[in-house]
């Protein structure tokens, strides 16, 4: 999975905290990158979080993508993974 | 020894700003008047915005501006600044509180986003942050807890 932000540093890192978090807590093993918005669109995953933002512009690639809106927020997160899931 | 995450010179609440960039540039400057960052490192996180779109809103009313440590940071650190009346970007998306975030290297800066994260992801305590005119209890919000031991 990969976590994007803008620089690949600050949000996605507490979005991959806020993954980890529910994975963790899912008992579902999963890689889970950072990185930054330019580089988003030739990575290899089986899905990509973001913030809204970033969400509308990756959309439409091969790769599914979720948008958050609070990215600390473990319950919005583990409510869009498991829909992901299905 | 107990790190500081916010300073309370690094708090301004109640605050009014005419567009997201002056929200930015006025926590940026809290940061700069504390020594933690360059003028640079604002300038890059609003060229940043302008094209990228703004990445830095995080949660709903909530903007987390940051650039790479490379563009100007000298120490880590944040600034807290809320605002009386919310600032939209063109997307139309408003924002009120405003964590600007100034990080060295990747393994330093997780115990801050932490921090963070446990503020921004309960609604009330970003409402009792955004009502609140007391610097000592946005001070103890953010380096209470003990967590960053």
């Amino acid at each position: 999975m990969l976590a994007v932000c803008g620089m690949g540093f600050g949000s996605s890192m507490m979005l991959k905290m806020t993954i980890e978090k529910v994975l963790k807590e899912k008992g579902i093993k999963a890689d889970v990158q950072t990185t930054d918005f330019s580089t988003a669109g030739s990575e290899k995953a089986d899905f990509i979080f973001t913030n809204e933002e970033f969400g509308r512009q990756l959309a439409g690639g091969t790769v599914p993508v979720v948008a958050i809106k609070n990215i600390a927020d473990t319950k919005e997160v583990r409510e869009k993974l498991e829909a992901a899931l299905q | 020894m107990q790190r500081e995450l916010l300073e309370k010179d690094a708090i301004l609440l109640q605050q009014d700003a005419a567009s997201w960039e002056d929200a930015i540039k006025k926590a940026g400057q809290l940061l700069i008047d504390t020594g933690k960052i360059r003028e640079s490192y604002i300038e890059a996180t609003i060229r940043n915005i302008h094209e990228l779109g703004p990445y830095i809103l995080i949660a709903p009313n909530v903007a987390l501006p940051h650039s790479r440590p490379e563009d100007g940071v000298l120490e880590q650190g944040i600034s807290v600044l809320t605002l009386r009346k919310s600032v939209e970007f063109d997307s139309e998306k408003p924002f009120q509180l405003v964590i600007c975030l100034a990080a060295v290297d990747e393994n330093l800066h997780i115990e801050m986003l932490q921090k963070i994260a446990e503020v921004i992801a309960d609604e009330a305590l970003v409402n009792k942050l955004l009502s609140s005119t007391s610097v000592d209890e946005v001070y103890k919000m953010f380096n209470g807890g003990g967590e960053l031991n």
